[in-house]
C-alpha cells in the first residue's frame, strides 16, 4: 500500500487529526465546566473521555485506549450517571439553586466562587507552562516505532508487575465490597 | 510525528480545568468529575513520557494502575454520595456540614 503515491500530506493530516482529537478533550472539559445542567455536564465528560483515548492512540498506547473506553465510559461514567439518577431529584429547596422548573433532565448545580476558582486554574496552568517550556526533554524528536503494546504489557503484567496486579485485584474487590456495604440500606432500627 | 510539548500542554490544561471543576462545583458528584478530570491529564502525561521507553513501557503500566484506581474510588465515593443523600436528602456540598447528628 503506498500511501505516498496520492500526493497527499499524511503528517499534516496527523496533526489536524490530533488538534481535533485534543479540541474534543478540552472542550468537554470547559463544557463540564460552563454548563449549569449536571446530566449535560457528564455528557461533555463522555467527550473528554474519548477524546483522552484518541490522545492515547496518537500516543502508541493503543491497549491503554481500549482499556480507558471500556472502563471509563463504560463503567465509570454509567456508576455517575447513576449516582445523578439516584440522589438528583430536584427538591424545592430555600435557595433557588435546586428548585422544581418541570423538565425531567434538568437538574441544575449551583456554582460557588467563581472568580476565584478560575483565577486558581489560570495560574496553575501558568505555571505549568513555564515548567513545559523551560524544562529542557533531551529525548524529543526521536523517531519512535509504534507498535502493539498488548503484548508487552501482557508480558508485564505477569512477570515485573506481578504483585502491584494481585495487589490492585484485591484492592478494587475490597473496594467494591466496601461500596455494596456502604450504599446498603439499614433495616433494623437498632 | 506530533510535538511532544503538545500532549503536556493538553494535560496541563485538563488538569486546571479539572481543579476548577473541583473547586466552583456544590454538587458531590460534579466534584467527582472533576477529579477524574485530574487523574485523566496525568494519565496523559504518563503515557505521553511512556513513548520512549518503548521496552518497558512503565509509564503506560502506571496509567493502567491509576485507571483501576480511579475506578475503585468512584464507586467507593459514590456510596458515600448515596448515604449522605440518604441523610441530608441533598447532595450539595455546603448544605451537608456535620458528620453525625
Amino acid at each position: 500500500l503506498n500511501l505516498d503515491s496520492k500526493n497527499i500530506d499524511w503528517q499534516l493530516i496527523e496533526q489536524i487529526v490530533f488538534f481535533l482529537f485534543g479540541l474534543i478533550t478540552i472542550g468537554g472539559a470547559m463544557y463540564v465546566l460552563i454548563t449549569k445542567n449536571v446530566l449535560y455536564a457528564i455528557f461533555g465528560l463522555l467527550l473528554t473521555f474519548l477524546g483522552v483515548a484518541g490522545l492515547y492512540v496518537f500516543a502508541g498506547a493503543d491497549f491503554l485506549a481500549v482499556t480507558q473506553i471500556m472502563i471509563y465510559v463504560g463503567g465509570i461514567l454509567v456508576l455517575l450517571i447513576f449516582g445523578i439518577m439516584l440522589s438528583g431529584t430536584p427538591t424545592v429547596h430555600k435557595k433557588n439553586e435546586q428548585k422544581i422548573t418541570g423538565k425531567a433532565n434538568e437538574i441544575l448545580v449551583g456554582q460557588r466562587n467563581q472568580f476565584w476558582a478560575i483565577c486558581l486554574a489560570i495560574c496553575i496552568f501558568l505555571i505549568f507552562l513555564k515548567i513545559i517550556i523551560q524544562a529542557n526533554f533531551n529525548i524529543i524528536n526521536k523517531e519512535l516505532p509504534h507498535e502493539t503494546t498488548v503484548n508487552k504489557i501482557g508480558i508485564g503484567l505477569m512477570t515485573d508487575y506481578i504483585f502491584p496486579f494481585e495487589a490492585i485485584g484485591i484492592l478494587l474487590l475490597i473496594a467494591l465490597i466496601g461500596a455494596t456495604y456502604i450504599a446498603k440500606k439499614e433495616t433494623s432500627n437498632k | 510525528m506530533i510535538d511532544f510539548h503538545n500532549y503536556l500542554i493538553i494535560s496541563a490544561l485538563l488538569f486546571a480545568i479539572g481543579l476548577a471543576v473541583v473547586v466552583t462545583k456544590r454538587n458531590a458528584i460534579l466534584m467527582l468529575a472533576g477529579i477524574e478530570l485530574m487523574l485523566n491529564a496525568v494519565n496523559i502525561n504518563l503515557v505521553a513520557f511512556s513513548q520512549y521507553d518503548q521496552n518497558r513501557l512503565q509509564g503506560q503500566m502506571f496509567a493502567l494502575f491509576v485507571i483501576v484506581i480511579a475506578a475503585a474510588e468512584i464507586t467507593v465515593a459514590l456510596a458515600i454520595v448515596l448515604k449522605v443523600y440518604h441523610y441530608f436528602k441533598n447532595i450539595d456540598l455546603e448544605e451537608a456540614n456535620q458528620l453525625k447528628n
